[in-house]
């Protein structure tokens, strides 16, 4: 294996496990639940791109064709990694956040965590 | 030089697993659970594919991909149950 892509790949792999130590530090270090929320929804979804980029490299100059399960895996917690965080919040609202204590929405309707949703026209 | 950084990253994501279970078994609400246990299905992806790339196979691509799915509904499902009282209504 040439002197390259050895370094590029340690390199992608440290700071990886630098960014998913960071965000599993954050974990426990910060003070609200919503507060936690932020480090590692963002900096581990980064650290398993940085290791998954690392795997394609050193498959690439190991057997000398591109393998995309990686990219697979990459595009999938990139998408999954948003809604879950967004699942999360709302789950944290219901529990803790009284209804009266959120702003009034700007839609139509009252916000999907406290309401019911709306009749759809196909039912009525 | 790569079994050294593997070594490095392993041991990263392995305290990063043992954070989480701290935060999983204090967490004082349930959303600090369910945080812990999707942070702890991405770490553990994330150790997969560094054993992937230590033993040099691409086996462990389908269990990581698999890894990732199940982790995806099961957190969606615990936050249903919460919200709605019910999964699948």
């Amino acid at each position: 294996m040439p002197l390259v892509a050895e370094i590029l790949i340690a390199l992608f792999l440290v700071v990886s496990g630098v960014f998913g130590f960071v965000g599993s530090y954050g974990l426990i270090k910060l003070k609200d639940s919503i507060q936690r929320l932020h480090a590692p929804t963002k900096a581990t979804t980064l650290g398993v791109g940085g290791v998954l980029i690392a795997s394609m490299i050193y498959f690439y100059v190991d057997t000398g064709h591109v393998s995309f399960h990686e990219l697979m895996i990459t595009l999938f917690l990139f998408l999954t990694a948003p809604i879950t965080a967004n699942f999360i919040a709302k789950a944290y609202m219901a529990k803790n956040t009284r209804e009266d204590e959120v702003p009034p929405s700007t839609g139509d309707y009252g916000w999907s965590v406290y309401d019911d949703p709306p009749e759809s026209p196909q039912q009525s | 030089m790569i079994e050294y950084a593997l070594l490095f990253a392993a041991t990263c994501y392995g305290v990063a697993l043992l954070f989480d279970l701290w935060r999983m078994a204090v967490g004082p609400d349930a959303a600090d659970r369910i945080l812990a246990l999707d942070t702890m299905v991405i770490n553990t992806i994330a150790l997969l594919v560094l054993y992937g790339i230590w033993r040099g196979t691409a086996v462990y691509f389908e269990a990581a991909m698999l890894f990732a799915m199940v982790g995806f509904v099961s957190t969606v499902a615990y936050c249903r149950y919460i919200l709605r009282g019910d999964i699948i209504e």
